[in-house]
């Protein structure tokens, strides 16, 4: 997908106007192993960019999540409570974790799919 | 891949949790080659080893294994092992991590009529394990061993001594082939089962299942400081065999009773318990946890914990960091999980009236 955007973090965003879907990347999900359990914010809630919005625990560890855009939560994905391993399945799609409405500009640093690429190669080596 | 005690093994093949799922409903295959191997023979091999070991080696004829522990003056766990008595000498069996620390400290105390020989290298060794493995291993005559037996025979064509052992609490076997065979072993095992649903399974399975099974982990449940009836493992001292390393210290400790106690935890999903984290009563520090992992089979997080002796019993409640707050912990019975081992450990100690692994303090 053209306009998915990541982060050095590991999640991704895309957008559509003042609207953001996010979640984490294929690579971060096979390196973290089977999502079992995902602490996550409330709909409503400020993120600003680089927040700490929750927790993904797998089996082999915990993870902070980082918010790749500012914005507001406009919902959260209900199904990853009782199926985390839509994580695993699915990250850019059923696998989603949070949508926003967008406040302000996208961050400057959001990487594109051949700079994420390489970012994958340095710290899978 | 991850780093384990100087050898690259995988966390998983395919995914933890069908891997330990596999090991649990029908049988999963581990490559534990990273485990030492050890021989030891020599004219006086029964006695240097019973000067060495908790266990009384005394109780096994050939053909036989034995869980044990071996000790410092102190009482405090060096290492646990699996001890083999063959037609000449001993095989044994330790952690990966602590092989050359095993290797020197054993020839160290050994008289010069005894060679222990590291043959790590020269055997793969194989984990078959789950309740259907005696099925699904393409091998003949597996009913003609028992719990902790052994014996020799062809896997898949291949020589191979097999027993009857494991680390995961289920029935299987262990299989020592030479190295260069290993490899068409795994390959045959995996071919011959796949269609029932056997698995390859890495680290990360078999942490889990060991876990259930509350099988310790040495490093992580128990260490050098560790003594053996703090650890649990009080069934594996044999005190009245005579002498040996730590039996001083060990009787004291039996005596007085241990200061401190490894407790079974069940969490709240969600709430998995990592190594080290803090554990409270009443909001008093009591200890940490020693191992802890989301248990895909039960459906719930695990984990053993460390704690003051008399602090917690089976029912109470205790306080775990997770995530840096508190989360409520249900002290329960272990295992966590009894496998298809424990019909097999029931049968032979009705035979051989000793306690099985699988006993937990």
């Amino acid at each position: 997908m053209a306009d998915r955007r990541y982060t050095k973090t590991h999640e991704w965003v895309t957008v559509d106007g003042k609207h953001a879907t996010i979640g984490i990347t294929d690579f971060a999900q096979s390196q973290l192993g089977d999502v079992v359990f995902l602490e996550l914010p409330s709909a409503g809630r400020k993120l600003a960019s680089r927040e700490t919005f929750g927790v993904i625990e797998s089996v082999k560890a915990a993870s902070d999540l980082y918010a790749p855009v500012a914005g507001r939560i406009a919902e959260v994905n209900e199904k990853l409570a009782s199926k985390p391993e839509l994580i695993n399945s699915d990250p850019y799609g059923e696998g989603w974790i949070l949508k926003l409405e967008l406040s302000g500009d996208l961050p400057s640093d959001l990487l594109d799919e051949a700079e994420y690429k390489k970012v994958t190669e340095a710290s899978a080596s | 891949m991850v780093d384990f005690g100087g050898w690259d093994m995988p966390q998983q093949y395919s995914s933890i949790r069908d891997e330990h799922l596999a090991v649990r409903q029908v049988a999963g295959l581990f490559d534990v080659s990273h485990m030492g191997r050890f021989r030891v023979a020599g004219d006086s091999c029964v006695e240097f080893l019973q000067g060495l070991l908790t266990n009384d080696l005394a109780l096994l004829v050939h053909g036989q294994a034995q869980y044990n522990l071996m000790c410092n003056e102190q009482g405090g766990v060096i290492d646990d092992l699996v001890v083999y008595r063959g037609s000449e000498g001993f095989f044994v069996v330790v952690n990966a991590s602590n092989r050359e620390k095993d290797l020197e400290w054993m020839r160290s105390l050994a008289p010069k009529d005894i060679e222990v020989e590291d043959r790590t290298f020269e055997l793969g060794l194989l984990a078959f394990q789950g309740p259907r493995s005696e099925d699904l291993l393409p091998c003949e005559g597996l009913d003609q061993i028992p719990y902790f037996g052994f014996g020799q025979g062809d896997v898949a064509g291949i020589h191979a001594l097999i027993s009857r052992t494991g680390y995961t609490g289920e029935d299987g076997f262990e299989l020592f082939i030479s190295s260069d065979k290993v490899g068409d072993a795994w390959d045959a095992i995996l071919e011959h089962g796949r269609s029932a649903g056997v698995l390859p399974a890495g680290l990360g399975a078999r942490d889990a299942t060991r876990l259930e099974a509350a099988l310790r982990l040495w490093g992580n449940d128990m260490d050098e400081t560790v003594n053996a009836y703090e650890a649990g493992l009080g069934w594996t001292v044999k005190l009245d065999k005579g002498d040996f390393i730590g039996r001083e210290a060990l009787q004291r400790v039996k005596a007085e009773g241990p200061r401190r106690q490894l407790v079974g935890l069940k969490l709240q999903p969600g709430d998995i318990a990592r190594h080290g984290a803090a554990v409270s009563a009443g909001g008093r520090p009591i200890g940490v946890v020693t191992s802890g992992t989301h248990s895909f089979f039960l459906g719930y997080p695990i984990a053993l914990a460390m704690v003051q002796a008399r602090s917690l019993q089976v029912g109470d409640t205790a306080s775990v960091e997770v995530r840096g707050r508190d989360a409520g912990a249900d002290v329960v019975k272990l295992p966590f999980y009894r496998g298809s081992a424990r019909s097999l450990s029931e049968k032979k100690e009705s035979r051989h009236g000793r306690p099985s692994l699988h006993q937990d303090a």
